[in-house]
């Protein structure tokens, strides 16, 4: 059995990795995978726990919610991008920097 | 040195390369297929820590779907796009970038200084739950138990998701049809 902690580990270095890149990159859709790689982090955490609960597999179950929310939340993010890119001809997060034209 | 441990590192190490060379790679569609390589290696490490279950969805939802949708994303948003990427400075760490690096790695530092005072394996809990044999064992069956879980316990989070999931995509169709007066 792998330790709890290896895992907790790996999923901070992930974490740490995402908030890199969403602080970093000049494209919306990097910083989507930013966040992404965040979620991932998290969801990792979530995994390694629910090993120790077999009979309500909470873990896992929330798991599985986290990946459907990521799934949602990246259809509405990525049309919210191509709308941004219509608009301002950009996808440069620092340089749409008003709500209303 | 099991076998187990060597595809535990082989596979963390995968994913936390592959995450770092998302962070230093100025291409978006390399940053795009390295993401991929870092869902299939986190797949791995969900397979071993028994959740085979998950694994399978975080490939069908996050490889077949999510990344799916970024490349088409990208794809639409056009030629401009993509060359205002090969503009910006060539370097890893600049002096733009030094505040986050910072950020970074000064919250990594923090969060392993956590974890290795905490030390998991002795939490009250975890221990509770070794000592009433309530660890998924790896040879265990998950599905049955995740289904029937999904139908009794979490029934209402299930059906909330659903509908959260269909007023999303309604949503985002709604938000990236063409418009006739913009």
């Amino acid at each position: 059995m792998i330790s709890l902690t290896d895992f907790l580990i790996v999923s901070a270095a992930l974490f740490c990795t995402g908030i890199f890149v969403v602080l970093t990159k000049k494209n919306a859709v990097q910083v989507l995978i930013g966040i992404e790689l965040m979620l991932n982090a998290a969801n990792l955490n979530l995994v390694a726990f629910g090993r120790y609960d077999r009979l309500a597999n909470g873990g896992q179950i929330f798991t599985l919610f986290s990946i459907t929310l990521a799934a949602a939340t990246t259809a509405v993010a990525l049309a919210i991008i191509l709308n941004v890119y219509k608009r301002y001809k950009t996808i440069d997060p620092s340089k749409t920097d008003s709500l209303k034209d | 040195m099991t076998m187990v441990k060597v595809m535990f590192y082989l596979m963390s190490f995968v994913a936390v390369a592959s995450g770092l060379y998302i962070a230093a790679s100025k291409n978006l569609v390399r940053s795009v297929f390295m993401f991929f390589v870092t869902l299939m290696a986190l797949a791995g490490l969900y397979v071993l820590a028994s959740a085979d279950f998950v694994a399978i969805t975080q490939i069908v939802v996050y490889v077949g779907g999510i990344l799916v949708l970024i490349i088409f994303a990208f794809m639409l948003s056009g030629r401009e796009s993509l060359a205002g990427i090969q503009q910006q400075e060539s370097r890893f760490i600049s002096i733009s970038k030094l505040p986050a690096l910072l950020l970074a790695v000064l919250f990594f530092i923090v969060m392993l200084n956590i974890l290795l005072k905490v030390n998991g394996d002795q939490l009250i809990w975890v221990q509770k739950a070794i000592a009433g044999k309530n660890v998924v064992k790896p040879g265990d069956a998950t599905v049955n138990n995740i289904g029937i879980n999904l139908m009794s316990h979490y029934l209402l989070p299930f059906e909330v998701i659903s509908i959260l999931l269909l007023m999303a995509l309604v949503g985002a169709a709604h938000i990236s049809r063409k418009e006739k007066s913009l």
